[in-house]
């Protein structure tokens, strides 16, 4: 019996029938035997055993050679943390609801001609900027949003001019992206765009025929635009300015490598293989949680497997997802990606400007809003000040209480230092923040995810190598 | 030591190095070698005459020298043309590594630091690099920042490079007073031998050795300085390679480099061959995976002293050119080699033990 170590502060979860997954504080993991985590647990490691060294420069335990190991445990979990200052940096505003596409999948848009109706206005536009400068954040990121943004297009110019007159005092890392299907793109568009540099970030489902049946559009050319649309803004902006998002649905489970290829084809680095939205009616039936997570758990574990075998014949190319996680998982970094962060990213680390005055904590609250449900709605900016909207209960209650450090079975979890919390999600499925995570489509989902990462590294050294390159 | 007529030499402390070429000087002191102790002794039969002993014809214009008239001693000082020019601040260390190249002494050799302190004014302020070393060159306190301030006044565009082994700096304070200093080209070399504690003190012979470096580091860190971490690639320490990057990345991320070097056949090493030595071709599994690891993780990283052909291919273009010219050579081996010009080559010392898989490119 070594009763010499003292035990750190750590947490284990089971990977499989012989293996478990510990992690630190810092979100640092190792992968160990059951038999070797039952002795380090009882003090029974001897400090010859090779694992002992390897948990001691991990700060899993602590012992008389050494007492740096809380300094650094410190300095790293303050890094992690360290985004939190900062608050708010993603600022969406919904300059217009109107669209000339009609998504099914699509929650909020609107086929109308009613400019009054659904677009944002100025005076609101003032508002909502006024609050965005308020936000202590030193890097500000200014998203315009549907409907078709670009069918507003000249709020966008208004409000990139008077964003730049008031950051020439604010002083802030600004910048600006719009998400368009680029349809309605315009070469003055793109001037404006590249004298301004602003971002583009659009949709590209996949192949043509998988695209247009999921986008429709009058003339059925949805695919045909945005490919066009991306060629031209890259000749325009520059090629790394251009982003693309996929949505899934039903219709892409069975066509995730044609998906890839065409992301591959068009030369972008990489792809976000999107979990399904809960936000429809999918959410209503019962069967979501388990039924079409597993199916696009499939759709998503072919896709990896298929670009760690692209990056193995010599194509870069990331799952962003994936690299998320992976930062989490193999970096001192937090990558402060809101869908994957505890406290939740809504409202401190992006919020919602909609087009009528409204503020919601994060894109997907407003999707629940159409829906009826809201919850999430935290005030407007014609009536409400910066302290009334961001220290309202609204927000902080829904943060507070899905804190995945303190909420029930995230608590004591191995992998939430890779995890985040959704109230907006849970409160879609279950009708509350935190939601019964046995049931929970987001825990599924996640936990799935993490396991397969680190089963696939603890298996095989060069996807390990891989992972880091897209971690870093 | 000027040799030229175009160089307006300081007859304050300026000799003329006579190699035989046309007279011209201003200078009180005229040094040469013994082949040309006979013309010089006619020429400069009013100036103050040094004759070198044959072996010191390498000397050139702008080395410094100190001579000794009464001992009859002479050291080189500086060397213009090297590659680099090192200083040794003091030979005592509060750490006895199973690998120093230099056997530190405990002895009163403050004598050492005042000699760079008259050295430094001398040098060219177009110096490119100058390292200061030791034994622990912090260990000789205000001497180590007076150095340092000199070499911001005389050398302010001069790399100058501090080989510690950075226990000094746990001291907050040590380490704001260092970067006080404010040369600009400031860095510190420090190394660490494992991610373990108690590999690391082995290495270095001394307990609790690892956390005084870490908290150094992190001090160091702090203020701003720039530090690299060193690591000698050895028996003791290529099983642990892999363990002390992923250490380096997920607590240090902030150090400016870290380097891999080879181990140097002298020195304390010789008496350790058994516990040290190791064919390099050896560990190159262990090498690549910690170089790329780090590259992967965007930490600037190097590899020294070790030679092309035993380096995974994979990362040849981390390898650096390092050895001190007086220290390098190649082998037989070596003459056919098409990439001979991009390597390093060997220690002049390491004909005392060496890879068995030398083998030139072709």
């Amino acid at each position: 019996m070594d009763d010499t170590y003292q035990l750190a502060y750590f947490r284990f979860s089971q990977l499989d029938d012989e293996r478990y997954v510990l992690t630190n504080q810092a979100g640092e993991y190792l992968v160990l035997p059951r038999a070797v985590l039952a002795s380090f647990v009882k003090h029974e490691l001897p400090s010859t055993h090779p694992v002992y060294s390897r948990l001691r420069s991990r700060q899993f335990l602590f012992d008389a050679s050494s007492n740096i190991g809380k300094e650094l445990l410190a300095l790293k979990v303050r890094t992690k943390a360290k985004r939190l200052e900062n608050f708010t940096s993603l600022h969406i505003m919904v300059v217009s609801l109107r669209c000339e596409h009609s998504c099914p999948y699509c929650q909020v848009s609107r086929q109308s001609e009613d400019r009054s109706a659904f677009d944002m206005s100025e005076e609101t536009a003032e508002q909502a900027l006024a609050l965005i400068f308020q936000s202590p954040s030193p890097a500000i990121k200014i998203e315009f949003q549907g409907g078709e943004p670009l069918l507003n297009f000249p709020l966008i110019q208004h409000v990139v001019h008077r964003a730049e007159a008031i950051n020439k005092v604010a002083g802030r890392s600004l910048q600006f992206v719009i998400t368009t299907n680029l349809a309605v793109v315009t070469d003055e568009i793109l001037e404006f765009c590249r004298e301004h540099s602003v971002l583009i970030s659009t949709s590209l489902d996949g192949p043509a025929t998988l695209h247009n049946a999921n986008r429709p559009r009058p003339g059925k050319n949805s695919y045909e635009l945005a490919v066009a649309g991306i060629h031209k803004a890259r000749l325009a902006l520059g090629h790394e300015r251009v982003s693309a998002l996929m949505t899934t649905t039903k219709a892409s489970l069975s066509l995730v490598r044609e998906i890839i290829d065409e992301y591959v084809r068009l030369d972008f680095p990489g792809i976000f293989l999107r979990p399904l939205s809960p936000y429809g009616f999918a959410v209503k039936t019962k069967s979501y949680a388990a039924y079409d997570v597993d199916r696009w758990l499939d759709f998503y574990f072919e896709g990896l497997n298929y670009i760690l075998e692209l990056n193995r014949n010599g194509v870069p190319f990331k799952e962003f997802y994936a690299a998320t996680i992976l930062t989490k998982m193999l970096t001192p970094f937090e990558p402060g990606y809101v869908d994957l962060m505890s406290p939740a990213g809504i409202g401190i680390s992006a919020v919602v400007y909609n087009y009528d005055a409204s503020v919601y904590a994060s894109d997907e609250a407003r999707m629940l809003a159409e829906m009826g449900d809201k919850t999430f709605l935290l005030g407007n900016v014609h009536e409400n000040t910066y302290a009334e909207i961001f220290g309202s209960d609204a927000l902080l209650d829904p943060i507070e209480q899905s804190f995945a450090g303190s909420a029930p079975m995230c608590a004591e979890c191995a992998y939430e230092p890779f995890c985040g919390s959704d109230p907006v999600f849970h409160t879609a499925t279950q009708g509350d923040f935190v939601g019964l995570k046995t049931r929970s489509g987001f825990c599924n989902r996640n936990m799935s995810i993490f396991k397969r990462l680190i089963d696939l590294m603890d298996r095989d050294v060069t996807a390990r190598e891989l992972f880091l390159s897209w971690a870093n | 030591m000027t040799g030229q007529a175009d160089q307006a030499p300081n007859p304050e402390h300026d000799a003329y190095l006579f190699k035989g070429q046309a007279f011209h000087s201003e200078c009180q002191w005229v040094v040469t070698f013994e082949e040309h102790r006979p013309e010089a002794e006619r020429l400069f039969s009013d100036r103050r005459l040094v004759v070198l002993p044959q072996e010191f014809d390498y000397l050139s214009e702008g080395d410094v020298i100190r001579f000794v008239p009464d001992r009859k001693a002479v050291r080189v000082l500086f060397r213009k043309d090297a590659n680099a020019n090192y200083f040794l601040v003091t030979e005592r260390c509060n750490h006895l590594c199973l690998m120093c190249s230099q056997p530190p002494k405990d002895v009163d050799d403050r004598w050492l630091a005042r000699e760079i302190l008259d050295v430094l004014p001398l040098l060219p302020a177009t110096t490119p690099f100058l390292g200061i070393t030791g034994g622990e060159p912090t260990l000789v306190g205000e001497d180590f920042f007076d150095i340092l301030a000199s070499a911001r006044d005389h050398l302010p565009n001069t790399p100058i490079h501090i080989l510690s082994n950075g226990r000094t700096f746990k001291d907050k304070a040590f380490a704001e007073r260092y970067q006080a200093i404010g040369h600009r080209r400031l860095s510190v070399g420090i190394p660490i031998y494992s991610a373990d504690p108690e590999v690391h003190d082995y290495v270095v012979q001394s307990k609790g050795a690892f956390d005084e470096t870490i908290r150094g580091i992190m001090n160091l860190k702090s203020v701003g300085a720039e530090v690299e971490i060193r690591v000698v690639v050895h028996k003791q320490t290529y099983e642990g390679l892999a363990d002390l990057s992923d250490f380096i990345f997920r607590n240090l991320t902030f150090v400016d480099h870290v380097t891999f070097m080879g181990l140097e056949i002298t020195g304390y090493t010789r008496a350790n061959m058994d516990k040290l030595w190791m064919d390099p071709y050896d560990y190159r599994a262990e090498l690549r995976a910690a170089v790329q690891y780090l590259a992967a993780a965007r930490i600037n990283v190097s590899v020294y002293n070790h030679q092309l052909c035993l380096l995974d291919g994979s990362i040849h273009r981390f390898a650096k050119r390092s050895i001190s010219d007086w220290k390098n050579e190649y082998v037989g081996e070596c003459a056919t080699c098409s990439r001979k010009s991009e390597c390093g080559g060997f220690f002049s010392s390491s004909n005392l033990a060496r890879s068995s898989h030398i083998s030139a490119f072709h």
